[in-house]
């Protein structure tokens, strides 16, 4: 059976069984509002549940019930036992489907037609229909021919009553007992003649004093999938483990006592302790366990989603979905899951040329796989995309201060790589709805690192990327290396050690040293060390130096990318530990990670190799955060715009506001075509026209050239450029210099005088009518924009140029006024509601009756937009109102609105 | 358990110290020639020396970590706390250990002494000359025969975060 389905049932049956209860409470006590609302809370679960499950027929009757449920909950019915009868009856109907759902993994066929008529009928006028007082006199399995007595009257009005309250209702059929495959169409001449219809019906009316969850009929009992499997509190389970854990601690204990000991006479027993332990925990973590598949379940839709949106051909494949982990760990690496699947979508992945460019089959694939590898998880995650485009990390890492030219010259690929992880690093070379905003990756990592796990990642270019995520098994019990510094011992969670080494004056390994710094060569790279001793305070005597260059061990730990040894005293074996937290008054040392008791006895501290990697490794892990820190206060300070920079013939640079342009392409040459002397290009099944930021501009002779594709409803034109250089935040100052044909004005943006074009102007020498015959030529309209965030007036102003306003933008509803004493005149106003000073609907008001501005429209731009804002506004004299995302509906309501003056 | 030894705190700090009567018991205890006093409910266990786990960059007051049946507690160098020096001889010490917030607390002193049951009539407030640090740290004063004995409040005893500020 459907995972999805038995889970369903089993979480409903238990529903019902609840519901029984309650709905006998609620007949006693009439007025309990708590037992009410948990009842309707029920009903509208298995409602929603059916819904999304595509069960209409349960829905349907669940549907109905909630809706008496609901009157009864907001007063507007009496809770008497006819209603509760009545209720209970469609729980019966409720508990019948999902017995045939059971069976047969699909709902029978048939209606209830006629208890949802009497329920709605009953949620309306608050009576009981005709059918079920009648029926209470004795069950109608056994005389359904008894309830033929009720008048055609009033079986008609009901049946009335309840057409018009369910547009689906079909028929007013006769309770009748589902035993009878084909109840007697019972002698109703008013009736639609679909009343003859063989039936499946709704269970008989239970008499009203027999309100119990007893059932009428044989089908409706006890679920036997819900029988399989009981619920336990996680909060049960949790304490559970802990006990267990207690009892690994203490036959450690135990176990260390007896060792060395060979004819002790518990050795025996103890090994079966020992066992029975083992065993025990592993059970006890198997029911925390759970398969990783749960965490891939919307994956495929996700995918598929995106495979229709960005035109590509997307084999998802899923391995390995039922190796299991911690649920507590599931949770955490759901959504870092997620995320990278859709960046391989949609980064990864070429689109279909660009896949049959570089020889590939059009449908590309993104593989999971997943796969326990010594107490720990393995999660692939891979592509047979484009790979990273080494070159554009370099330059992003270059314009991000990340690294410096230099530096990069001495990384290799795999370190360059590595940039990917960096708080606000995408290549961002395509921007969509998706993905490549410049987020992401950095919080992937931070994410999975939170939960002791690692990612590494594999990219050849051209040939895909692989990602490798690493996590435990399980937070509870880890494996740790234990180390001696300073005669103190340490855990170092087994997860972060790479390898061991130990390094002597005459070994290979030896301790070299930079100005007193010690590093080591290993394998012809230069690994930083860091002496446990000195960064724990542990350093009593200054000869340490010279002893540690004799002989040391060195832990090479790795936190994400950055490895670093760690120089201690003496290594001992590894041991699994419990971990506990710390007391409250250590917390603040990030050193530690927690505490847990040892076999022999001892408490030990538990190394946290991030923190010790923040302490020490300053510039590979807190720059990076440095970074991140400046970047926030900034955006803080002031509202930014994303805009799009970008280089076309010349070496300047030029930037457009990354909101106006919908996608970044890069076009084949030899796919350029030409129409009337104008080049063209086929995208998306249509005709592209492409235009070029001058005239004198040339375009390269082959290979692929970047477009901004710019889009307005159905028509899509290209800008063709040289180089995608960046997509920056910045705030946007624009100086206007508007004496050059396709330019708005220039701004300064990241540090550079930078040139900032004009869409509008490239849009019409695309499309000469883009605008509408009816502005061409004509005298633009004035549209007086106000707005008090700077990122909406950046965002609108392009937007309504483009669309062929001349736009004046102001930051308040003063300012506004100003214009209005200097006689200022506008076609129309668009005016934010949320202003500081004076706010929308003022503003309105006060224009309401003015002489000069009174009759020029004024457009409420909101982001909210309920019916009482909206009455609201048509009474201060709005003539319309438009949400402040939609800016489709802003351009066509700016149209209409002036059209209609 | 916790819940319990929560309830005579409070009492306490109420001034009322009338639990069982005209009398009230305490575990005390010495540091140097000084007695104090610990509410005995608040006290889980008395321990003789420890084998102790230094803490690293942990503060000075906190003498490390211990095991007691298979929980972990922190031991606090009492003396420290009370900015007293360090102890001269090199006898080995004892602990009170407390529950505070449901983590437990090895309180090291000098010597633990008897269960004292002392008339409430006895008690007196901290003089107000007396050391801020020991004020903080102590709910007033009870005169016994030759001595006086000086009451610990366990909850302010162990609050790090205002006596860090304190000392700042």
């Amino acid at each position: 059976m459907d995972d999805l389905l038995s889970e369903f049932l089993t979480e409903t049956s238990e529903s019902l069984s609840t519901l029984d209860v309650e709905l006998v409470k609620l007949e006693q006590n009439p007025n309990d509002p708590d037992i009410l609302s948990n009842i309707f809370r029920l009903v509208h679960t298995i409602k929603g549940t059916c819904g999304f499950l595509g069960l209409p027929r349960l829905e349907a009757v669940a549907h109905a019930g909630e809706n008496v449920l609901g009157k009864i909950r907001d007063g507007e019915l009496v809770v008497t036992a006819d209603a509760v009868t009545l209720v209970l009856e469609s729980i019966d109907t409720i508990k019948y489907l999902l017995g045939e759902l059971e069976q047969n993994e699909a709902e029978p066929d048939g209606n209830d037609a006629e208890l949802i008529g009497r329920l709605n009928h009953f949620a309306d006028t608050g009576e009981i229909p005709g059918g079920a007082p009648a029926a209470e006199a004795a069950p109608a399995a056994e005389e359904p021919a008894e309830e033929v007595e009720m008048t055609d009257d009033e079986k008609l009005q009901a049946a009335f009553d309840a057409a018009e309250y369910d547009p689906d209702f079909e028929v007013p059929d006769e309770p009748a007992a589902a035993a009878e495959p084909e109840p007697e169409a019972p002698a109703k001449p008013a009736a639609p003649p679909a009343a003859a219809k063989s039936q499946e019906v709704a269970p008989a009316p239970k008499p009203a004093e027999k309100a119990k969850a007893e059932a009428p009929r044989g089908e409706t009992k006890e679920s036997s999938v819900a029988a399989q499997t009981i619920r336990v509190n996680v909060e049960l389970l949790e304490n559970l483990m802990t006990l267990v854990s207690e009892l690994v601690l203490t036959r450690n204990q135990l176990l260390q006592m007896v060792r060395g000991k060979d004819d002790s006479e518990f050795t025996v027993p103890l090994q079966r302790l020992s066992h029975i332990t083992t065993d025990l925990q592993e059970g006890v973590m198997k029911t925390r366990m759970q398969p990783i598949g749960n965490a891939w379940a919307k994956l495929p839709r996700i995918v598929r989603d995106l495979a229709l949106e960005m035109n590509k051909k997307i084999d998802l494949q899923m391995i390995g979905a039922d190796t299991e982990l911690d649920r507590q760990v599931l949770e955490l690496i759901k959504d870092p899951l997620t995320h990278m699947v859709r960046n391989s979508a949609d980064h990864g992945l070429e689109d279909i040329p660009g896949r049959r460019d570089a020889g590939k089959p059009e449908t590309g694939t993104v593989t999971l796989n997943a796969y326990h590898e010594g107490g720990h998880i393995i999660i692939e995650i891979s592509d047979d995309g484009r790979g990273l485009n080494l070159e554009r990390i370099k330059a992003k890492a270059i314009a991000n201060g990340l690294a410096t030219e230099s530096e990069l010259e001495g990384m290799g690929d795999q370190q360059i790589q590595q940039f990917i992880f960096k708080a606000g690093f995408s290549t961002a070379e395509k921007v969509t709805s998706v993905s490549g905003r410049g987020v992401g990756m950095d919080v992937v990592r931070t994410n999975i690192e939170k939960i002791g796990g690692t990612v590494e990642l594999k990219s050849v270019e051209g040939r895909g990327s692989t990602f490798i995520i690493k996590i435990p098994l399980t937070l509870a019990i880890v494996s740790a290396l234990i180390v001696e510094s300073g005669g103190e011992r340490f855990a170092i969670p087994q997860i972060s050690v790479l390898e061991l080494v130990r390094a002597s004056n005459n070994s290979e390994h030896s301790i070299e040293r930079i100005h007193d710094t010690p590093v080591l060569r290993l394998r012809n790279r230069l690994l930083p060390l860091v002496t446990l001793k000195k960064i724990l305070g542990l350093d009593s005597s200054e000869a340490t130096e010279e002893s540690v260059d004799e002989e040391a061990f060195i832990v090479v730990a790795q936190v994400g990318t950055y490895s670093f040894g760690i120089i201690v005293d003496r290594v001992f074996d590894t041991e699994e530990i419990v971990v506990k937290p710390v007391a409250p008054i250590l917390r603040d040392l990030s050193l530690f990670s927690g505490n847990t008791i040892l076999g022999d006895g001892s408490v030990i501290m538990i190394l946290d190799p991030n923190g010790i990697a923040t302490r020490t490794g300053e510039i590979t892990v807190g720059g990076s955060q440095g970074v991140e820190g400046k970047a926030k206060a900034d955006a803080s300070d002031r509202e930014t715009t994303s805009m799009l920079v970008f280089r076309a013939g010349g070496s300047e640079v030029r930037a457009v506001p990354l909101a106006l342009v919908a996608r970044l392409e890069e076009i084949d040459v030899e796919n350029i075509e030409h129409s009337n002397g104008r080049p063209l290009v086929q995208y998306r099944g249509k005709l592209m026209p492409l235009v070029f930021i001058d005239g004198s501009y040339q375009m390269k002779a082959e290979g692929r050239q970047p477009t901004l594709v710019f889009q307005d409803r159905e028509r899509t034109m290209g800008l063709v450029v040289d180089e995608i250089v960046d997509i920056v935040d910045d705030v946007l100052n624009v100086e206007l210099t508007a004496d050059q044909d396709g330019l708005v004005g220039s701004a300064v943006i990241d540090g550079k005088a930078t040139d900032l074009i004009d869409a509008g102007y490239y849009l019409e020498l695309a499309f000469s009518d883009w605008f509408g015959t009816e502005d061409n030529g004509g005298e633009k309209k004035r549209v007086l924009l106000i707005d008090d965030s700077p990122f909406f007036r950046n965002l609108l102003t392009p937007m309504l140029s483009v669309a062929g306003f001349n736009v004046t933008a102001v930051e308040n509803a003063e300012q506004a006024m100003d214009l209005k004493n200097r006689g200022v005149l506008f076609d129309a106003i668009i005016s934010d509601i949320e202003m500081p000073g004076m706010n929308g609907f003022e503003f309105a008001e006060a224009l309401q009756d003015d002489a000069a501005w009174g009759e020029v429209p004024i457009i409420a731009l909101s982001s909210h937009t309920s019916e009482e804002d909206f009455e609201r506004g048509r009474q201060v004299g709005f003539s319309d109102y438009v949400a402040k995302f939609d800016r489709d509906a802003l351009v066509s309501t700016l149209i209409q609105t002036l059209s209609s003056m | 358990m916790s819940d319990k030894n929560a309830l005579v705190p409070s009492q306490e700090k109420g001034g009322a110290l009338d639990l069982g009567g005209d009398s009230q018991d305490f575990v005390t205890a010495n540091i140097g020639k000084q007695l104090f006093g610990i509410p005995v409910l608040t006290v889980q266990d008395v321990l003789g020396p420890q084998r102790i786990t230094r803490i690293p960059l942990s503060p000075p007051e906190v003498a490390g970590s211990l095991n007691l049946r298979g929980r972990i507690v922190t031991a606090i160098d009492v003396r420290k706390r009370l900015g007293l020096r360090d102890k001269e001889d090199n006898e080995p010490g004892m602990s009170i250990v407390v529950d505070e917030g449901g983590e437990l607390y090895s309180l090291m002193v000098d010597q633990v002494g008897e269960v004292l049951s002392v008339p409430k009539k006895a008690f007196e407030q901290n003089p107000a000359t007396l050391d801020p640090r020991w004020r903080e740290f102590s709910d007033g004063i009870f005169r016994l025969d030759k001595k006086l004995l000086v009451i610990l409040d366990v909850t302010r005893l162990l609050d790090f975060t205002s006596s860090v500020k304190q000392a700042g």
